[in-house]
Parts: structure tokens; sequence; C-alpha cells
């Protein structure tokens, strides 16, 4: 369970998050939506500990991330998978060394061990033969499934998706979240995503959460939040521009 | 509590403190950072591969500018000191005078100009376009520390190549020297190094040794710095790559004068 209470973080004079409340259930698909600069990136850098808070709690497995530090943080982030927005797949390494770099530095197993669990983890996305291409040798949308199948290869409790269709076609968008969802019922990890896809995340999330001006506005399952009263909610769906530019 | 607004007259003392405050604490980060190398440095596990990638990158790649410019810079010292000293009828000293320049002075400080043009900007490049394309951060929640990876190994390579850099330069410069003073302008082979070998001791050599090794470290730790901390995209990784040049090559001459006059 990951459990976040009145989070506050502030740049300066620009305050991103105020007071935020979220519970994600182990297990689940939390989709985080709202507006571009609306604090998602910055609130999931608070959930992976690359951000530290100026106030309020994030508990992972019962644990409050704002008290931990280094190696503490570190035995938190075994736990973590997760994809970012560009994909940051090292590009000096091939897809294949990247999907194996994680069990190569944090695990003991023997190369024909990693060898064929990068293999499996290459299948599943669907990207088995492309292994030895460099990441940018192959299209957007093959990048996205390195990323997830480097995420996948630890076997991570958690993953965090950090907008991980932006940039791609409908086509691929879908391809991508129907990944995710097979995925997601064969491991049955946690995971949380950011994500701008309105109406395709309502197809794969077991939540949705509404952030707006730095607080989770509404949340709930997909059939309540597309049915929501709440004004700023239906704008997002549907697309409404607002009375700024 | 809110703040109240300062007299008009005292403002410029607040923005003198301010930037004070800015300066301190960015020392103190500076320092901070080379700190948590050291300590990724000294504590298992250690990234040879990462090491030996990095010697690469700075030092064997680097060769060529070194022996290029080592070459030149030594035959330029062997016309203009055998054209001065001719003056006074004393050429017989070109030898060391080309070898002291060379071993205590120009030799470290050329040299790590010129790997600083060469693999200091390439490194803060490659480092700002890793944070910018949250590389470092895939690192970071990966659980793997990004200091022990990609900083600590260029720190240590820069120890490890920088006094071998110099060490060809010097090398490289004197057989310049030697090419111009004995075999364009006709001095003796033997004068050229009997007088060297007389002149040049162990004290200057070593001298050339401190620089290039703190110089190593000096590059390395501000190029590393700066490519950690890019931000605002391609033109925070241009400027960062053009301050990283500025401050190491300006931090390599103020600190060659210090060093010069500490060191025998």
């Amino acid at each position: 369970m990951i459990k976040v209470v009145g989070l506050r973080k502030s740049f300066g004079a620009q305050v991103v998050l105020r007071g935020l409340d979220l519970e994600v259930p182990d297990g689940s698909i939390t989709v985080i939506i709202g507006r571009s600069g609306g604090g998602k990136s910055v609130f999931l850098k608070h959930l992976l500990g690359l951000v530290r808070p100026d106030s309020g709690r994030i508990e992972v497995g019962g644990v409050d991330l704002a008290t931990l530090n280094g190696r503490a943080m570190d035995e938190v982030r075994k736990r973590y998978g997760v994809v970012f927005q560009g994909g940051a797949l090292f590009d000096s390494m091939t897809c294949r060394d990247n999907v194996a770099f994680p069990l190569r530095e944090k695990s003991r197993l023997a190369r024909a061990e990693i060898a064929a669990r990068v293999d499996v983890a290459l299948e599943r996305v669907g990207l088995a033969g492309i292994g030895d291409k460099y990441p940018e040798e192959v299209s957007g949308g093959m990048r996205k499934r390195v990323a997830i199948a480097r995420a996948l290869v630890t076997e991570p409790e958690i993953i965090f998706f950090d907008e991980p269709t932006t940039g791609l076609d409908p086509v691929l968008v879908n391809t991508i979240h129907r990944l995710i969802l097979e995925l997601h019922r064969q491991s049955r990890f946690t995971a949380v995503m950011v994500s701008h896809e309105i109406p395709e995340i309502f197809e794969l999330a077991d939540r949705v959460g509404m952030l707006h001006e730095g607080r989770i506005v509404e949340i709930g399952p997909p059939g309540a939040i597309q049915n929501s009263q709440n004004p700023i909610v239906q704008q997002f769906i549907r697309g409404e521009p607002g009375t700024e530019l | 509590m809110t703040e109240l607004p300062l007299a008009p007259p005292l403002r410029p003392v607040e923005g003198l403190g301010r930037w004070v405050v800015y300066i301190v604490l960015s020392l103190g980060r500076f320092g901070a950072f080379l700190g948590q190398a050291l300590a990724a440095l000294f504590t298992p596990p250690f990234k040879l591969w990462a090491l030996l990638g990095r010697i690469n990158y700075i030092g064997f790649r680097s060769l060529l500018i070194i022996l290029l410019t080592g070459a030149f810079t030594g035959m330029v010292l062997g016309l203009q000191i055998f054209l001065t000293l001719s003056r006074f009828g004393s050429e017989a000293f070109l030898g060391p005078a080309v070898a002291l320049s060379l071993i205590r002075e120009l030799g470290p400080v050329l040299a790590a100009l010129m790997v600083t043009g060469r693999a200091g900007s390439a490194l803060t490049a490659e480092l700002g376009i890793m944070r910018i394309t949250e590389q470092i951060d895939a690192l970071t929640v990966m659980a793997l520390s990004p200091m022990r990876y990609l900083v600590a190994p260029s720190i240590l390579a820069g120890v490890i190549t920088f006094p071998m850099m110099t060490a060809l330069f010097d090398v490289v410069g004197i057989f310049g020297g030697y090419l111009v003073g004995v075999e364009l302008l006709g001095l003796s082979q033997g004068t050229y190094f009997g007088e060297m070998q007389t002149f040049v001791n162990m004290s200057d050599i070593m001298t050339g040794f401190w620089k290039s090794l703190s110089f190593g470290i000096v590059v390395t730790w501000v190029c590393t710095y700066k490519g950690f901390h890019v931000s605002r995209g391609a033109e925070g990784v241009a400027a960062a790559t053009t301050q990283a040049v500025v401050t190491s090559s300006v931090l390599i001459l103020v600190w060659d004068y210090f060093l010069g006059t500490i060191l025998p």
C-alpha cells in the first residue's frame, strides 16, 4: 500500500503541491491525470525519492520516505520499477544490455540466468530479436517497450509509469496500454501511472485520480470519474479550453 | 510571519548578502559533490570497467592532441630560447631551458588545457545529456549510485591519465626542442641532453607531477559537477559545457600559480 498524506512542495515562491492525499491499494493500477504543469511529475518524483517534500508523509509499505536517506531509500527502491517518459534508456548500451543492466548490477545471478531472464522480458513486451540494436536505432514505441522490459525484469512489486505513451500515435498508445494491462494480469504488480491519455486510460485503470492545483480533487473507479459532477474533472475529460492559455 | 520590505538604502546590502549566501551554498555543494565521489571511490563495489572506459575516454582518445601540441610547443620553445640564448652566447643551456619550462610549467598546464578542451567538455556534455534524458534518475531509482558509476571513475581516471599525458607531452616537447635546436640550428646533441641532465633534478619532475595530478582532479571534478547539475534542456547542456571549460581553464592557471609558490 502506498499512502500519501498532506504532501506539500514549493520551489521558491511557486507552490506545486498543496496538501496532496492519496492511497494506492496493493496490486491496483492507479492513474493520475491532470493538466500539464499541475504537479504530476513532481508528485511522482516524491514517490521515487528524487525530491523531498516540504511537509507531509509518503508511506510505502508503512515506511515514511521523507525520513529515509541514502541506503534506506535504496532499500525501498529495490522494490520499484520505473518507466520514464522518454524511456531513459542508456544510449551507450544495446537494448539487451539495458534490460540486463539492473540484474547484472543488483543481483548475483549467473550470466546464463540473466540472459534467459532478459530474453523472457523482451519476449513479454514483443521485442524478441531486437536486443542487439541500440536505443537510437529503434522506434519510439519500441523504446517504450524496452523501458517496460527493463522495469519488469527485476520483478518489482511497484512499477511507476511517467506518461509512458507520450509522443506515440493512437495505435501505439493502445498497444502499450494493452501490454501494461496484460503484464499486470500476469505479475499483479502495483502500478502508479501519470498520464494524459483520455479516454484510453479508463480502459486500463482500476482507479483514476484527478490532480489539480497541487491536490487530488477526485479519485475513484474510472466510471465514477467519467460521471463525476466536478466541473474541473469534466472540463479535463472533455478537453474543454480553460479561461487561461 | 511576513518580512517587512527593507528601506531603499539597505537593499544593496540585502542583495550582497543574498549573493554571498548563494556563493557559500554553491561552494558547499561543489565540495560535497567531491566528497560523495571520493566516498564512492573508496568503498566497494568498485567499477573497474567503468574506470577503464573513462581512462580510454579521457586519456587514450586525447593522445593525438597531446602529441601534436607537445611537439609544436617544444619546437617553438627550442626556436625562441635558442634565439634568445644566442644573444648571450649561452646556446648550451637550450636543453635545460626547454626541459625545465616544459616539466615545471608548460607540460602540466598545456596538457591539462588540451585535455579539458577535448575530454572535459565531452564529459560535461555526456553527463548533461544523461541528466536531461533522465538516465541519471534511472540509475538512482534502480538503487544504483550515479556517483559510483559516472563521477568517481571519471575523477580517478583524471588522476591516472593527467600525469601520464603530461609526461608524454614533456617527452615529445623535449624532442621537439631537440629537433629545432640540434637538427636544424646545429647545437650538439651531447650539449642538449648533457646540460639537461645536469640542471633538471627530481624535484622539478615531482613539481610537474603534483601539478598534473591536481589538475586531473580539478578538471574532472568541475566537468562532472557541471554536467551532473544541468537543467533547461539542450541550452542548459551548452551553457554547462562552456562553463565547465572556462572554469576548469581558469582554475588550472590559478592553481598552477599557487602550486608554483608552494612546491620547490
